[in-house]
């Protein structure tokens, strides 16, 4: 059976032709690199995404801050993924990096923060202090 | 009055390339002005992945990007960085005028380099008929909303245009428990990436509506359902099949204007059209010493060519000033 999928790693948006039998890839035609070629297979066989959203903070500079998993988590995982987060809430100053959940929902993946937020009233510049 | 040797308008991705560049190619004198309150511009609410491929060679998020950028900007003690720093007016003679809280500062640059990126375009420019009720937002205004501020816009959305911000949108909205009932796009095919309309449309089976447009807003205080129509071959001319889709809310994503208003009011040539700076010394527009960068110059799709492109342009002005 032939499947047509488009590939999703970089922008270039390859269309790929994969030739699916018995629930297997036997070969995908129409990428441009290798990466293109682990893509269909895994979304053959386990469609995979990486998901960012947002944690309300509590005493923060900003009111959300934005995270994502560290590596993709099965798809049909997703939604149930995006209500853990909604109930999740951070109160100390963080920096991109830094993990928020080191075995998100018992996954394997790392829940990780994607920017620096600073507690409220922070400011960050000496220049601006002397304003204030 | 004050000067300066380069003075960078923006520090979005455009700006603060063009700042480090400029810095590596010998400029030791470099203001650089932001008005908003933190460095990074709009990658800081584009949350979603896909950028630094090109250049980092690996995936990041938006604000990962401008981490990346921020961190190395911060380290340079020979740029100094102004925020909440809003330029109000410029002249040819390079003259800038901006107001920062409690002050009003004008300065003389021998050298400029504006990277204020680009806006919206609104749905007066597509001419969509109906009520103004509340409910209709760009889809980065939406997305500021979201990722920033932490609100939900609406709960039933339809989204006209299928620009990447657009179909972005489609999957945070989503996501957040929206229900998006419809993509509407004037022309027959997809405006944006084709790995946008495979993972943030089809993953989510959100119906497309090519070949229509919105022919009617509906609602007096609220938005309530939008009327579709489909179009022929210009574009316009209505071929029937009028529907109606109920919605709170309609967001916006029919491509993007340079932000070019202070070179103009400088007197620089700007294509009527596209709203880019015409000009034979390209990054420099027709005033001397004056440069544009990243989606001022011209509207990108990814931002690792607005790094590329606005590191030659700082290394163009630093040539400027080495003359």
């Amino acid at each position: 059976m032939n499947k047509k999928l488009i590939c999703i790693e970089c922008p270039k948006s390859c269309s790929l032709e994969v030739d699916v039998e018995d629930a297997c890839v036997v070969s995908v035609k129409g990428n441009e690199c290798t990466k293109g070629e682990i893509y269909a297979v895994s979304e053959i066989q386990n469609p995979q995404r990486v998901l960012t959203s947002t944690i309300r903070t509590e005493g923060l500079d900003l009111k959300m801050v934005p995270v994502r998993t560290d590596k993709p988590i099965p798809k049909d995982k997703i939604f149930e993924a995006m209500e853990r987060i909604r109930k999740m809430v951070i109160n100390r100053p963080v920096r991109a990096g830094d993990i928020v959940d080191a075995d998100f929902m018992r996954l394997g993946v790392k829940l990780i923060v994607i920017r620096k937020v600073e507690a409220a009233g922070h400011v960050f510049f000496r220049k601006d202090r002397k304003v204030a | 009055m004050i000067k300066r040797e380069l003075v960078i308008v923006g520090a979005g991705p455009a700006g603060l390339a063009a700042a480090l560049s400029a810095y590596e190619h010998g400029v030791k004198d470099i203001l650089l002005l932001e008005r908003d309150q933190y460095l990074g511009g709009i990658l800081n609410q584009c949350i979603h992945t896909g950028f630094g491929i090109n250049y980092f060679k690996e995936l990041l998020t938006g604000p990962e990007y401008a981490d990346r950028f921020i961190e190395r900007i911060l380290k340079v003690k020979e740029i100094e960085i102004s925020l909440k720093s809003f330029v109000v007016g410029l002249t040819k003679e390079r003259v800038l005028t901006y107001i920062k809280p409690g002050k009003l500062q004008r300065i003389k640059a021998r050298a400029l380099i504006l990277a204020t990126g680009c806006r919206e375009r609104t749905r007066e420019m597509i001419h969509i008929p109906g009520m103004r009720p509340a409910g209709v937002f760009s889809a980065g205004l939406a997305q500021k909303l979201i990722n920033i501020e932490g609100l939900l816009p609406g709960k039933e959305v339809v989204i006209a245009g299928s620009g990447d911000i657009g179909l972005i949108m489609a999957r945070r909205f989503t996501l957040e428990g929206a229900l998006v009932k419809g993509i509407v796009e004037v022309q027959a095919r997809s405006m944006g990436l084709a790995r946008n309309m495979s993972q943030c449309v089809w993953d989510f089976n959100i119906p497309v509506y090519f070949s229509h447009k919105i022919s009617k807003v509906h609602g007096k205080n609220r938005v309530e359902a939008v009327s579709l129509v489909r179009v022929g071959e210009d574009l316009e001319t209505s071929v029937g099949c009028d529907f109606t889709i109920s919605c709170d809310t309609l967001l916006v994503s029919v491509g993007l204007i340079p932000e070019n208003e202070l070179i103009e009011m400088a007197g620089a040539v700007l294509d009527k059209n596209t709203n880019c700076p015409v000009s034979d010394n390209l990054p420099m527009t027709s005033i001397p010493g004056v440069f544009v960068c990243g989606n001022a110059l011209k509207v990108y799709d990814l931002v690792d060519a607005v790094s590329f492109d606005s590191m030659s342009v700082g290394y163009a002005a630093a040539e400027y000033l080495r003359r």
